[in-house]
């Protein structure tokens, strides 16, 4: 296990130099002047390279991404030439509330999720089933901004339960959980669909298998064959997707974020491009970079924990 | 039913529903495993063993239904049980050893897990039923039984896994032991030395065992008393000396001559009954083995023959040996 566990994070660490690296040299591909951007048309030549200077603009490509991966190696992301503020206190005042968002949307839908996904499995084919089948499809297929939009349409404006916009007021825990309740059911409605329709196929497909006989030849109660015996093996690929949809999550909560007006991380890089902000640009999306590989490296340390062949492999 | 039998199945007939419609899997099988002895059936596959076996610890896919027949075990009639009181003979008086020993145990579990789960209904504390498994485990021969307790199926050889596999099947002490061909997943020397092992231990638990096999030489070196099945019928049944020496059904007798380890002129080419195993959605009016047979005759393809020879012993079901009545 822990030199499964080893190989896998330097993976994701190799994994995260190749995509940054690629993202700041496509960013560099991108018509257009970051300097003139921040200065205005009318800027002195002069200013105009003593700014290229500063930013480091005048080394060549490789040159300033290995100096880019170096500076965010310990911390620095550079600096917001707009506000003058380090990108990385910019990413960081924001990340929170995007984490927040992710998690508590991905948590409630697999809290519904994955037992109607059994229940689906257990009693395949009965009504109960057509019904479950007929409302994940549903929920997939709608939109994520359209929940957001007709949430907040139904909860804030016509019964005015909950708040539409924002954040909270940023006092209270309580104001601050008040207001994830619509973003965090927009953002995990279509996972509900996702998660009950994979575990429901999963299930199946690990009940069909033949050690799930020989259990039930050994007279094993019902209740052990299919949270033991079964779940643990039918979770697997679900663990996978769960890894995948919070990195992914992370950096696409922005119709979510905007819809309801919610700082987050995805706002600020929606921003940062709609403006040019180049340093912003590169540090959020390394920042999510690094998020988006770290929660599938944690899914695929965990599924080696539940599945003990997969750290196995290779060294026996 | 006879009491020195501890298994029994009378008339049971099996059908499966398929959208090529009914399947009658199995019709009318009749088969006894007396106490204490080894049973084998013999059968090309898709003869129907694998649904007699699942009929009898009722594990049959949905699709399949049991039409007409009884099972009765140990006295009580299985068929007509419930749920729960099946669930307590399955594993404990009636236990399996299925095919494919390398996907028959859970993967993500250890032995030891599965082997303490599988002893749930004995109040012993879980240290107790680990040094069960520990010793079961040594019985079947797994060298380091105690050390390798807590490793997974997969860091087993095969025939390890199936010895494995008998161990869990044996550990409660069952009076029937169900082994669904399982040698015919190992290599031929492993095969041996399994076969050896499942003797000295029903010698030593004297419980009965109804093996299924298509290896022929398994068969006579291991079993007491054979059944021959063809197309989803019982088509022979007798002692092995029987069987083997006089075969009366057809079937049978090509089944002998096409066993490699029966072969006696150097040859190039496998013998084999031409033809092949009636389809089960167009059974033939009279015998089912009429269409391969090379000694069928006139009433053989219109008239079903009955199992018939001495009662209770060697018995076939071929108009050869059954003049029947009227004739």
């Amino acid at each position: 296990m822990w030199l499964y566990s080893f190989k896998r994070i330097l993976l994701g660490i190799l994994i995260i130099v190749v995509s940054v690296s690629l993202l700041y040299t496509m960013i560099h591909l991108v018509p257009g002047d970051p300097v003139k951007t921040v200065l205005g048309p009318r800027a002195s030549p002069e200013l105009q390279a003593r700014i290229h200077e500063k930013m480091g603009l005048n080394d060549p490509l490789p040159v300033q991404v290995l100096n880019f991966l170096g500076n965010a190696a310990t911390g620095d992301l550079g600096v917001d030439v707009f506000k003058n503020k380090p990108v990385s206190t910019i990413v960081f005042e924001q990340l929170h509330h995007t984490v927040f968002l992710v998690l508590a949307g991905i948590g409630w839908a697999m809290l519904l999720g994955i037992p109607l996904g059994c229940f689906s499995a257990i009693y395949r084919n009965s009504l109960a089933d057509r019904i479950t089948g007929v409302i994940s499809v549903s929920c997939i297929a709608i939109p994520t901004f359209v929940v957001a939009i007709y949430s907040v349409l139904l909860f804030a404006v016509t019964l005015r339960w909950l708040p539409a916009i924002g954040a909270g007021d940023g006092e209270t825990v309580r104001s601050y959980l008040i207001h994830l309740v619509l973003p965090a059911f927009s953002v995990g409605l279509g996972w509900v669909g996702y998660l009950a329709r994979l575990v429901r196929a999963s299930m199946l497909e690990v009940m069909g298998e033949t050690h799930v006989r020989t259990a039930r030849a050994f007279g094993l109660t019902e209740r052990t064959i299919i949270f033991k015996y079964v779940l643990r093996l039918a979770i697997l690929p679900t663990i996978t997707l769960l890894g995948m949809g919070i990195g992914i999550l992370i950096s696409s909560a922005v119709f979510t974020e905007i819809v309801f007006s919610r700082p987050g991380i995805g706002r600020l890089i929606f921003d940062a491009v709609t403006s040019r902000n180049y340093p912003v640009v590169m540090g959020s999306v390394l920042v999510t970079t690094v998020l988006f590989v770290a929660s599938t490296t944690a899914a695929d340390l965990l599924n080696g924990l539940v599945d003990p062949r997969i750290h196995h492999r290779g060294h026996e | 039913m006879n009491p020195s039998n501890v298994l029994e199945i009378k008339g049971l007939s099996v059908e499966f529903s398929t959208e090529r419609g009914r399947l009658p899997a199995l019709r009318n099988v009749d088969l006894a495993v007396p106490a204490g002895a080894i049973v084998g059936v013999v059968g090309e596959s898709g003869c129907g063993k694998s649904t007699m076996i699942h009929s009898i610890v009722r594990l049959l896919s949905p699709n399949g239904r049991v039409v007409s027949g009884s099972i009765h075990f140990e006295g009580s009639d299985l068929l007509g049980m419930t749920e729960p009181e099946m669930r307590s003979i399955r594993g404990d008086r009636i236990s399996m050893v299925s095919q494919d020993p390398m996907i028959s145990l859970n993967p993500v579990l250890s032995i030891g897990t599965q082997m303490v789960d599988i002893q749930y209904r004995e109040k012993l504390d879980k240290s107790r039923k680990r040094a069960r498994a520990v010793t079961m485990l040594q019985r079947v021969g797994i060298p380091d039984a105690a050390e390798r307790l807590d490793d997974y199926p997969h860091q087993f050889s095969g025939g390890m896994r199936q010895r494995i596999a008998i161990a869990m099947a044996l550990q409660a002490e069952p009076s029937l032991l169900i082994a669904d061909e399982p040698t015919t997943a190992l290599d031929a020397t492993l095969e041996v030395q399994i076969i050896h092992r499942l003797q000295e231990l029903q010698q030593s638990m004297g419980c009965s065992i109804l093996f299924i096999s298509h290896h022929l030489g398994v068969i006579a070196e291991l079993c007491d008393l054979v059944v021959v099945m063809y197309g989803g019928e019982v088509v022979e049944n007798g002692t092995v000396r029987d069987i083997f020496h006089r075969p009366m059904h057809p079937y049978t007798q090509k089944l002998i001559e096409c066993d490699p380890a029966r072969m006696v002129e150097i040859t190039r080419v496998q013998p084999t009954i031409p033809g092949e195993v009636p389809d089960l959605a167009r059974l033939p009016a009279g015998c089912i083995f009429s269409g391969r047979c090379h000694l069928a005759f006139g009433k053989c393809h219109d008239q079903p023959p009955a199992l018939a020879g001495q009662d209770g012993g060697h018995r076939a079901r071929c108009h050869l040996t059954d003049p029947g009545p009227g004739t």
